[in-house]
């Protein structure tokens, strides 16, 4: 039972982050039909500039807030900048434009930062506390917190304000959402900047735990989009559903069968969802209009 | 034939493409660019294979480089392992390619969009993730030492030796693909491309289809894969990582989707550069994300199609 906690809470915490990723994914796709590969370097930026602006003397704190705010700014401009000039190209070649900028934004990190791994102290110390006979890290914790934060911010924001409901019109129709005289551009380019923000949080909650350097987001980027997938592309709730079971495969096959190949059961998994589920876990149906 | 049929022949581009390869050696200075052209046509030779795919019948890849993986660790394993002389074991890598391709094409290739790209992906990665974990047989994360190609008591491991060998192959290749997509398959394909629904209607047996150019895809990326094996005498589990997936797609989309020249300038793109970048140093990856990004946002539909447009507006 302690060894199932154990693996329980270590997958847990990952498919928090993996969760936080594939939300990003999800609210930019839905705002624009763009697959997002830059979303990992996202993650990327929040951890590294946090890392970097504490060594530089920034109290933790402000150092955190202004790697959210930096990494924002670059999501605007990855949207200002490349996507928005790219209107009307293929989904590929969007698909490819994402994948220039995240191999551009790791080749600038790797010369502002460095290449070494980092981390964080952790906010509520590193001395792990024991939950049936689990070790928990207490920094577990506060990666679960900050995502519930995130999740029900998002919810309000999106359920209650003006803004949040153009940001569900434009996702629902983009044409209809234009018609009634909602800037459909500008809530793409918010998309972005929620989406940068949410992935330098859970850059910058999940340090302390797993460090960060200028190269992990690619597999960041790989895992979120494959739980986004998971879950059903387009529904915020199965990107967050996606990512947590996603951790959960993880974590119980490297526990359970093989450390070496937990890596292949994620992807396995996935494959035997969407030949059972092609349209994901909580996907809906499309019939193609001829 | 007259002048005009003749440049309007569907083969007349290839023909160029041919002259060309030949009339270019004289003017290499070394060794190195022998090396790099042989690099450009095994690259092409795998992104026509994919262009057959995405180009032609609609379907993105995320994974080929799976089959280049099986291509490549085939040449590599079979002949340390079980003695099979290294051009049988190409063509058993392909046989080998096209099975596996044939085994996990159709459930795949039921998904349709960026479902079918994360499961491509999926099957990439795996392929990565078994060679790099089976380290009795394939060496792990090292790689493995490839056995050089023998012809007739001839070991060819001299670059200009590799360079005829690839262009070769890759012409031949393109001479098969030109024919397919001019055959009731290749219109069949560009219905696909157009509308599924539609094109079921019609009669078209889509899943078979699909599943044909999936197969035959994945033997022209298992070839490339065992020429570079065989070319580079070393292999290691990145070449089916997901990085070299995306440069296969990125080779097609950038030379143009559907173009057969295309594939060829895309690889050629995607394989110089980086030669020429290494001279940036740090700043080489940051520059080579500028280029892709812009190559993308300014010519989306790919070079050679966005010149062939360029060409054909002046001309009118």
């Amino acid at each position: 039972m302690a060894e199932f906690l154990q693996f329980f809470f270590s997958g847990l915490t990952v498919g928090t982050v993996y969760a936080l990723v594939a939300l990003g994914f999800t609210l930019i796709y839905n705002a624009s039909d763009v697959i997002n590969f830059a979303q990992g370097e996202f993650v990327m930026l929040g951890g590294m500039s946090t890392v970097f602006l504490a060594l530089a003397g920034v109290p933790v704190p402000f150092a955190a807030l202004i790697a959210v705010i930096v990494t924002a700014a670059v999501g605007l401009a990855l949207h200002r900048f490349a996507i928005e000039p790219a209107r009307g190209a293929s989904p590929v070649a969007l698909i490819m434009i994402t994948i220039g900028a995240s191999i551009f934004l790791r080749g600038v990190a790797q010369i502002v930062f460095d290449k070494r791994f980092h981390s964080l102290p952790p906010v509520l110390g590193a001395e792990p506390f024991r939950f049936g006979g689990a070790a928990v890290l207490p920094q577990s914790l506060v990666v679960f917190a900050g995502a519930g934060i995130i999740v029900m911010l998002l919810w309000q924001f999106v359920d209650r304000t003006m803004l949040g409901k153009a940001i569900i019109a434009t996702a629902a129709n983009r044409l209809a959402a234009r018609l009634v005289g909602i800037d459909t551009r500008r809530i793409v380019g918010l998309s972005f900047v929620i989406s940068a923000a949410i992935g330098a949080v859970a850059g910058i909650l999940v340090t302390p735990i797993t460090l960060t350097s200028y190269d992990v987001g690619t597999l960041l980027a790989l895992k979120g989009f494959a739980a986004a997938m998971l879950g059903g592309i387009g529904s915020a709730l199965g990107a967050v559903i996606g990512g947590l079971l996603l951790g959960m495969f993880e974590a119980f096959s490297a526990g359970y069968i093989s450390s070496q190949y937990k890596d292949a059961v994620a992807f396995l998994v996935i494959l035997a969802v969407l030949f059972a589920m092609p349209q994901g876990v909580l996907g809906r149906g499309k019939v193609e209009r001829v | 034939m007259s002048v005009r049929a003749l440049v309007s022949h569907r083969l007349a581009g290839l023909a160029m493409i041919a002259a060309i390869t030949i009339l270019l050696p004289p003017f290499f200075p070394s060794a190195y660019y022998y090396r790099v052209g042989a690099l450009v046509f095994i690259f092409a030779l795998a992104a026509m294979g994919l262009n057959l795919l995405m180009g032609f019948a609609g379907q993105v890849s995320l994974g080929h480089a799976g089959f280049l993986g099986i291509g490549g660790y085939t040449v590599a394993i079979a002949p340390i392992y079980f003695g099979m002389p290294s051009w049988l074991c190409i063509l058993g890598g392909a046989a080998l390619s096209g099975l596996v391709a044939f085994l996990v094409g159709r459930p795949i290739l039921r998904l349709k969009g960026h479902y079918l790209a994360v499961a491509t992906l999926g099957f990439g990665v795996l392929v990565a993730i078994v060679l790099t974990n089976e380290a009795v047989w394939t060496g792990g994360p090292d790689g493995m030492m490839v056995p050089r190609l023998t012809l007739f008591e001839w070991r060819v491991r001299e670059s200009d030796a590799w360079y005829w060998i690839a262009a070769a192959t890759f012409l031949f290749g393109a001479v098969l693909a030109l024919n397919l997509i001019d055959s009731p398959t290749g219109r069949a394909l560009k219905a696909i491309h157009d509308s599924e629904v539609a094109s079921s209607m019609l009669g078209v047996d889509v899943a078979r289809q699909k599943l044909a150019i999936f197969v035959l895809s994945a033997i022209y990326v298992s070839v490339a894969g065992s020429y570079l094996a065989l070319f580079n005498g070393h292999i290691t589990p990145d070449v089916s990582g997901f990085v070299r997936s995306i440069e296969l797609v990125a080779m097609v989309v950038l030379g143009g989707m559907g173009s057969v020249a295309g594939s060829l300038v895309g690889a050629a793109v995607l394989v110089v550069l980086p030669q020429i970048l290494t001279v940036l140093h740090d700043y080489e990856h940051m520059v080579l994300g500028l280029i892709l990004m812009g190559f993308m946002i300014f010519l989306r539909q790919g070079i050679v199609p966005s010149l062939a447009a360029v060409l054909a507006g002046r001309r009118t």
